[in-house]
């Protein structure tokens, strides 16, 4: 749909007109007790009328604090300097009601998290209104007239009857819509959008990021694109900045920034994005393709389910319903492979990875470990498995007692699995393996909260491989992390899986790192195996219409290549994975219309050898396959 | 995420895959990253010491609070006279003749027997306080591994184990005691082992209601997947980051006994003499408000108001300094 405009018409409309915000030389700086900190440390740049400036940089690199204080939002212990001029506004020295009187009617912002920036106790009506209320003292008609003009500009379907429902009713790509059209309501002159699609799903992620892209075509208004994903600056953005310790290092426009670096540290941070069309990672960093071929494999699944009862609505005491998380998956491991498995959130992965673990027991299915069937086995059965079975999670930060120091997280799994090693034994090898995982010695004493996120995450790692476990299953483990510090954990899982053989199931969203990192990669939809298949042959040669849309619809750092890319387009939301309708989504034409009927499963068909695709009806770009 | 944080921790990583990458490190376009010596870890414990000190009246409070313990366990050593011993010279004229004076020795005057009333308040006070305390004790140590126990285990054993709480909450306790008092006898134990009862009540449910939400971090995931026993992680992992809440309930649980005692003293019940808290000094003051003898009121009152003061205060600092929202 949207693809089209944007290969006829160069991208660039109307970028010489007045700017619409000029910032000079802007200073922000932090009071704190551990004296003061500056987050942004003279920026200049400046946003024409329907243009997308994109600000990049690193988690504390004050990108989201310039933004702030072009809105005059900055925390209370925060004071910016310079100039920022807003279509004639001098916005820091602007008093608190000409501030209100901007904020929401000429310049808005959309927030990364939309499950947190919609007030969840007010109805998605009421929360719009209350902008024209405000800044247009528009009468409730006139202004209901407007929300629901702007819902299906977003391409909200039903957007009258959204207007009468709580944020929680709507799933997250929706409410970040709705954060969209609320920003957009008085048609304002600038939109911040910090983050606004991180915490989607790549396929939600493309539709947002089409939807800003018509919207500033459409209505010329300026956008400024604070990401760390190059991705998504590429496909974007006109110009961009590079900022990094609070100083731009580098600005100009996206075909300069991509194609002829300047600055070190773009061409770091431009070199650490893994992509999803090629892997160039090179020598050291690179997996041994060939581990483990034709040996018996360490761990054989075999038609894993978790299913959990869901207590619906209707009857007198309610009903239940069976949520299937994991509906019948059976995959293979050999040692030293690693497994990438990648599907969007409430795919089961996560449940997948807890299924095989036993953390939550499996309702069916075999989990064979060394051949041994380990699936229903008691805490104590499993407790000497544990040695060997181990699991790095998501948030680095919520996965370490922030009670404990590091060193002590990290000899915990020593503690229980080899009580009889004296402490000054295990602290050696705590110290070992903080070497081992990249990470100074002398900061055992050091507290999680006191670290970095990517230190962190080695932490974790380093907790995990400390018992030398023979499977260790990433959940997420880089999805946290800025690119650079991502590459960086990367580099350290391959080196780890070499020198200690380790065999991994890599669990991520982001198929570029899948990429990278994996022997085999396996794509889930709704607790179901739609294509499995070594790594190349999923990326350049996916049969399956969901794959090949997850594919696409990843953003590919590079300006040229990504907008001249075609695209398969999936629209709307996951559908909800209780309706047993739903994982049959490519396969319609045996559908049962009953959401609570036993369902057709669509077979695995091996269409090549070792690359294994579910059946499904011809589209998309895909034809169909029926065994 | 763009919370201002500390520079020094965040270029590390960068600065680590420089010298990978590059062979060398370009030094030039890094900036010094922040020292790395053996340091002792800050931990939120030391954070929130730090912010608890930054709050000027919860400082001043505690000051307090250390001025009336040392009064209340060594301000017997200044006192002249025995706390039991009556002074029949001053029976009947204790108006004029029991004023508070130094000359005399009585500091705080007499009270309607003609004992020293100093020497009764620091009794009554070192009473209150440890009233205070112990229920808070049994509070914190029962209460917690209760509440944790129960809302870590879940299931059947936490409906059963709150039920238990729900039950003993229910009876009026006030009316039980009272009953135990006169049942048994008065005496101090009786009353410790009455306010122990009713403590831990609320406490459990407390660490119940933290425990439920502490149990679905990862890191608890993280020690179940290490194989770490059940009983292991609500010690090493629950309980450490129960605490916060708990001693800032603790506190705040502290005067709540206090002015408990002292209701049940003032009624007469609970300590009994010639032992004295500052609830019964209070309620024998009362009586003698019409006589001319405001100072058998005024100075037991005085000090338990500046107990409950700085307490409630203390609380309150603490609850802002281990408030993990603040973080």
């Amino acid at each position: 749909m949207a693809m089209t405009d944007t290969q006829t018409a160069p991208a660039r409309p109307q970028a010489d007109g007045a700017p619409v915000l000029t910032v000079r030389d802007l200073a922000v700086t932090f009071e704190t007790p551990d004296g003061a900190v500056e987050a942004v440390r003279g920026v200049d740049f400046e946003l024409r009328p329907g243009e997308c400036l994109g600000i990049v940089g690193e988690s504390g690199s004050g990108k989201s604090q310039s933004a702030l204080a072009a809105m005059g939002l900055l925390a209370r212990n925060g004071t910016a300097t310079g100039r920022i001029d807003f279509l004639g506004n001098d916005m820091l020295a602007a008093s608190d009601r000409e501030l209100l009187k901007i904020r929401g009617n000429d310049m808005s912002m959309i927030f990364q998290d939309p499950l947190t920036s919609l007030t969840p106790q007010l109805r998605i009506g009421q929360q719009m209104r209350e902008v024209l209320e405000i800044h247009r003292k528009l009468p409730r008609k006139e202004a209901d007239r407007i929300c629901i003009e702007w819902l299906e500009k977003v391409r909200i379907p039903e957007a009258e009857r959204r207007l009468r429902q709580y944020p929680h009713e709507l799933s997250g790509g929706m409410r970040q819509r709705v954060m969209i059209a609320m920003a957009m309501l008085c048609g304002p002159r600038l939109l911040f959008a910090d983050e606004p699609t991180t915490a989607l799903d790549v396929t939600v992620q493309a539709q947002v990021l089409d939807l800003m892209d018509d919207l500033k075509r459409d209505t010329g208004t300026a956008i400024a694109l604070i990401t760390h994903d190059m991705g998504v600056v590429a496909r974007m953005c006109d110009r961009i900045i590079v900022m990094r310790h609070g100083r731009v290092v580098e600005a100009g426009t996206a075909e300069e920034i991509f194609g002829n670096p300047q600055h070190d540290y773009t061409k770091i941070l431009l070199d650490a994005v893994p992509r999803i069309d090629k892997v160039k990672r090179s020598g050291k960093g690179e997996i041994d393709i060939d581990a483990g071929r034709g040996e018996e494999p360490l761990l054989k699944v075999r038609d894993l389910n978790v299913h959990f009862d869901v207590r619906m609505r209707g009857g007198l005491f309610g009903t239940t319903r069976k949520l299937r998380a994991v509906d019948g998956v059976s995959f293979d491991l050999r040692r030293g492979e690693t497994l990438g498995v990648v599907g969007e959130s409430g795919c089961g992965k996560s449940t997948l990875a807890r299924g095989v673990l036993n953390l939550i027991p499996p309702t069916g299915g075999t989990v064979a470990w060394l051949g041994r069937n380990i699936a229903g086995s008691d805490r104590q059965q499993m407790k000497a498995l544990r040695k060997d079975l181990q699991i790095v999670f998501q948030d680095p930060l919520a996965s370490l007692d922030p009670r404990m120091t590091i060193g002590a997280s990290i000899a915990e799994p020593l503690q229980v699995h080899t009580p009889e090693m004296r402490g000054a034994e295990r602290a050696a090898k705590v110290r070992e393996m903080l070497n081992r995982v990249g990470l100074d010695p002398a900061m055992i004493n050091r507290y999680p909260h006191e670290l970095s996120g990517g230190q962190n995450q080695r932490v974790g790692i380093a907790r995990a491989v400390i018992t030398r476990p023979k499977l260790v299953i990433c959940d997420e483990a880089v999805s946290a992390l800025d690119v650079s510090v991502q590459a960086q954990v990367v580099d350290l899982l391959i080196e780890l899986q070499k020198t200690m053989g380790l065999t991994m199931m890599f669990i991520s969203h982001d198929l570029s790192v899948v990429r990278e990192v994996s022997h085999r990669v396996m794509v889930l939809y709704l607790g179901r195996v739609v294509e499995l298949a070594g790594r190349d042959a999923i990326y350049t040669d996916a049969r399956h219409p969901y794959t090949k849309a997850l594919i696409a619809a990843v953003p590919v750092p590079d300006p040229e290549r990504e907008r001249a890319r075609e695209r398969v387009r999936l629209s709307g939301d996951l559908p909800s994975p209780l309706d047993t309708r739903a994982p049959l989504r490519f396969l319609k034409s045996v559908v049962k219309d009953d959401p609570v009927a036993e369902q057709y499963r669509p077979k695995l068909v091996e269409v090549a050898p070792e690359h294994f695709v579910a059946e499904h009806d011809p589209g998309l770009g895909s034809e169909g396959l029926r065994a | 995420m763009t919370e201002p944080r500390n520079p020094g921790t965040d270029t590390r990583d960068i600065d680590h895959i420089e010298s990978e990458k590059h062979g060398e490190p370009q030094a030039e376009i890094l900036d010094a990253t922040g020292e790395l010596g053996e340091v002792k870890g800050r931990s939120l414990w030391a954070d929130a010491r730090m912010r608890f000190f930054r709050n000027k009246a919860a400082v001043f409070s505690l000051g307090v609070l250390g001025l009336v313990m040392l009064f209340a366990f060594f301000g017997g050593f200044l006192a002249q006279y025995d706390p039991a011993q009556v002074d029949f010279s001053l029976m009947g004229a204790n108006a004029y003749r029991g004023v508070p004076s130094i000359e005399t020795g009585h500091y705080f005057g007499t009270d309607v027997d003609g004992r020293d009333l100093y020497a009764r308040t620091v009794i009554g006070t070192r009473i209150s306080l440890l009233v205070g305390i112990v229920g808070a004790l049994v509070a914190v140590i029962v209460g917690t591994l209760y509440g944790a126990t129960a809302g870590y285990v879940g299931g059947r054993t936490d409906q059963i184990m709150m039920r238990i709480v729900d039950v003993l909450m229910s009876i009026p306790f006030m009316f039980v005691l009272i009953l135990m008092l006169v049942i048994f006898g008065r005496s101090i134990l009786m009353l410790f082992i009455g306010i122990g009862l009713i403590s831990w009540l609320d406490m459990a449910r407390i660490a119940r209601g933290q425990t439920l939400s502490i149990k679905n971090k990862e890191f608890v995931e993280a020690a179940v997947a290490t194989g770490v026993s059940s009983w292991r992680i609500i010690l090493r992992h629950v309980v450490p980051n129960l605490l916060g809440i708990v001693i800032v309930y603790a506190t705040l649980l502290v005067p709540g006994m206090i002015i408990f005692e002292s209701f049940i003293s003032y009624l007469g019940l609970g300590i009994q003499e010639p032992m004295t808290s500052l609830g019964a000094l209070i309620n024998l003051g009362t009586a003698q408000m019409n006589n001319g003898t405001l100072w058998m009121l005024l100075f037991p009152l005085a000090f338990f108001l500046v107990l409950l003061f700085a307490l409630f205060f203390v609380g309150d600092g603490l609850r802002d300094a281990l408030d993990p929202k603040d973080r």
